[in-house]
């Protein structure tokens, strides 16, 4: 194929993948904006304004950089998880298959079709907290950075989760037993000052910590963890996976007999 | 240049399962190809290497000239394939259907549109083009993934079982199609079960069995080798005994009608003499099996004993 070619491929599947989404719109774009209000009303409001301050800002501005990323793991991660099992399960991975499309194309425009989700639901939360608390971001490219990698990573953790689930059961599992209490204790809720020496270095070894207090750099301008580690660090795990996912594609694992 | 070679081509499955031991096949371009086998005879196991779905353990396939191995992406432009199993997403609109799978094989949009307006319009659903796929019937879903086969214009289109669960009139009326595009030089390779299908449209034929090719050659040939071709004849009035008719194999299947077997050197103007010298009058007649599934069964149940006792025993 020519790289027109390749490139009209890659957008094909981009678009599909969006239009799946914005199709079922009340599972996919709907919940994340209702879920992150009733954060916002309950952690923010209610129960932020008997915490006080934390790192500086007042509680509920402290949550809002997690809280946007969280929704922006869990979707980047399941668009593509639940995507690509679905095509595996109704077979419709043949259309692509058997076309000349490579497997760089096809794992790409996955991965971009799980990244504008990811970062569509982050946009629909920020603009959702901007109803209770004032957002100046402070570092706009490390913002933007931060949040293209992260969801290019948890799609591409999606997309390897999808080649090897061979049933529901499968994709289910880890976003619920893995991803959700990492991001949970991934500092969104709380800055790392408040844990023991010990809990403190147990919690390092979650990879969620470094994106989130990444974005919280960028967005409020404070880390518990060093900034510019953080995104190598995410960076690094990004091309890993991706070269994963191409290599599993390549052999055709989990998709071809 | 053939439209499709295969050289050896092996293929066994994790568990062990031995599904093509060795194929060797040729089909020149603007062939009618059929490719008939029973169920587990390694049909859809070719289809699928030829395809791309599945892995293939050893061997060669070269597509019009390209080699699936060295020049995946060019072998893979030439071909469109409707496999046997619905495979498109179902909550899909038909026309998004065509069109992205035109976009997967690098058709800019507007191209993409024209096209699947083309097919979908030839295949009677240019009327459902905004009704999700699930909605069709299951005729309509066949000529669906005919038309998302075709929207890139492939030369060589391969067909595993395509009229399965369609009713007689659409089943005609897709082998017109399908001639259609044979007389337009596509070739074509089918698998099917109905052999009165691979008869009527098609010009060769090869018959796997046990993940071997038994048989390959052009359909005229093939029928020339059956020796035996058996007639139900409708009496005019009841009998109760067959007649003992010379050099013919003649059974009472009812007291209205005869089962006979007529040998190829025997003609039919002998039998009806035979039959009418005894007062058999005969109202019509008709052929017990099609002539190429009479002469399928046979050559599967020759290459049983040998190749697969366990069938023979459980049979």
């Amino acid at each position: 194929m020519t790289l027109h070619q390749q490139w009209v491929a890659f957008l094909t599947i981009v678009t599909k993948e969006v239009r799946r989404f914005l199709r079922i719109w009340p599972q996919t774009l709907l919940p994340p904006a209702i879920t992150m209000t009733l954060y916002f009303v309950i952690f923010g409001n209610l129960v932020g304004s008997r915490i006080g301050e934390m790192g500086g800002f007042d509680y509920m501005q402290y949550i809002v950089p997690g809280l946007i990323m969280m929704s922006v793991i869990q979707n980047s991660y399941g668009n593509v998880v639940s995507s690509f099992f679905s095509t595996k399960f109704q077979h419709s991975i043949e259309e692509m298959l058997v076309s000349p499309m490579s497997p760089f194309v096809i794992l790409s425009g996955f991965v971009v079709g799980g990244m504008v989700r990811g970062i569509m639901v982050g946009g629909i939360v920020t603009t959702v907290s901007l109803f209770f608390t004032d957002l100046n971001v402070q570092h706009a490219w490390i913002t933007l950075l931060v949040v293209a990698m992260t969801s290019a990573l948890f799609a591409l953790g999606g997309f390897i989760n999808a080649i090897f689930a061979n049933n529901f059961d499968d994709i289910s599992i880890i976003p619920n037993f893995i991803l959700t209490p990492l991001t949970y204790l991934g500092g969104v809720f709380y800055s790392l000052d408040l844990l023991s020496e010990f809990w403190r270095t147990v919690t390092l070894v979650n990879p969620i910590v470094y994106m989130v207090n990444a974005f919280r750099y960028g967005v409020l301008g404070v880390s518990d963890v060093n900034v510019y580690a953080s995104l190598a660090a995410i960076f690094a795990f990004t091309v890993v996976f991706f070269l994963l996912a191409l290599w599993l594609l390549r052999r055709g694992t989990g998709i071809r007999g | 240049m053939s439209a499709l070679t295969l050289r050896n081509l092996t293929k066994t499955y994790a568990n062990g399962v031995e599904a093509l031991k060795g194929i060797d096949l040729t089909v020149e371009r603007g062939d009618f190809f059929a490719l008939l086998g029973p169920n587990g005879a390694g049909k859809s196991t070719t289809i699928g290497i030829v395809s791309s779905l599945v892995n293939k353990t050893g061997g060669e396939v070269t597509i019009l000239g390209h080699s699936l191995d060295q020049e995946r992406e060019l072998a893979k432009q030439k071909i469109g394939v409707v496999p046997q199993e619905f495979n498109f997403s179902q909550f899909e609109k038909v026309f998004d259907i065509v069109v992205t799978q035109a976009g997967f094989y690098g058709i800019p949009a507007p191209l993409a549109r024209q096209r699947a307006e083309k097919y979908l319009r030839k295949l009677g659903l240019w009327d459902k083009r905004k009704n999700q796929a699930r909605s069709l019937s299951g005729g309509m879903k066949r000529r669906l993934m005919i038309a998302r086969a075709l929207v890139h214009e492939p030369e060589l289109l391969i067909l595993d079982e395509p009229t399965a669960g369609v009713d007689i009139e659409l089943r005609r009326s897709m082998w017109d199609f399908l001639i259609g595009l044979n007389n337009e030089g596509r070739t074509i390779i089918l698998t099917t079960h109905y052999l009165e299908e691979a008869e009527s449209l098609c010009r060769r034929i090869a018959i796997i069995d046990h993940g071997r090719i038994v048989e390959n050659t052009d359909m005229k040939s093939l029928l020339e080798k059956l020796q035996v071709e058996t007639f139900i004849l409708d009496l005019a009035r009841p009998v109760d005994h067959a007649p003992e008719l010379p050099g013919f194999d003649v059974h009472l299947r009812d007291a209205g009608t005869l089962e006979v077997a007529v040998p190829k050197t025997q003609s039919l103007n002998q039998l009806f003499v035979a039959l009418a010298e005894q007062n058999f009058e005969v109202m019509s007649m008709r052929n017990k099996a099609n002539r190429l599934e009479e002469l399928f069964v046979r050559l599967v149940e020759q290459n049983l004993p040998e190749q697969n006792p366990q069938r023979e025993n459980a049979s």
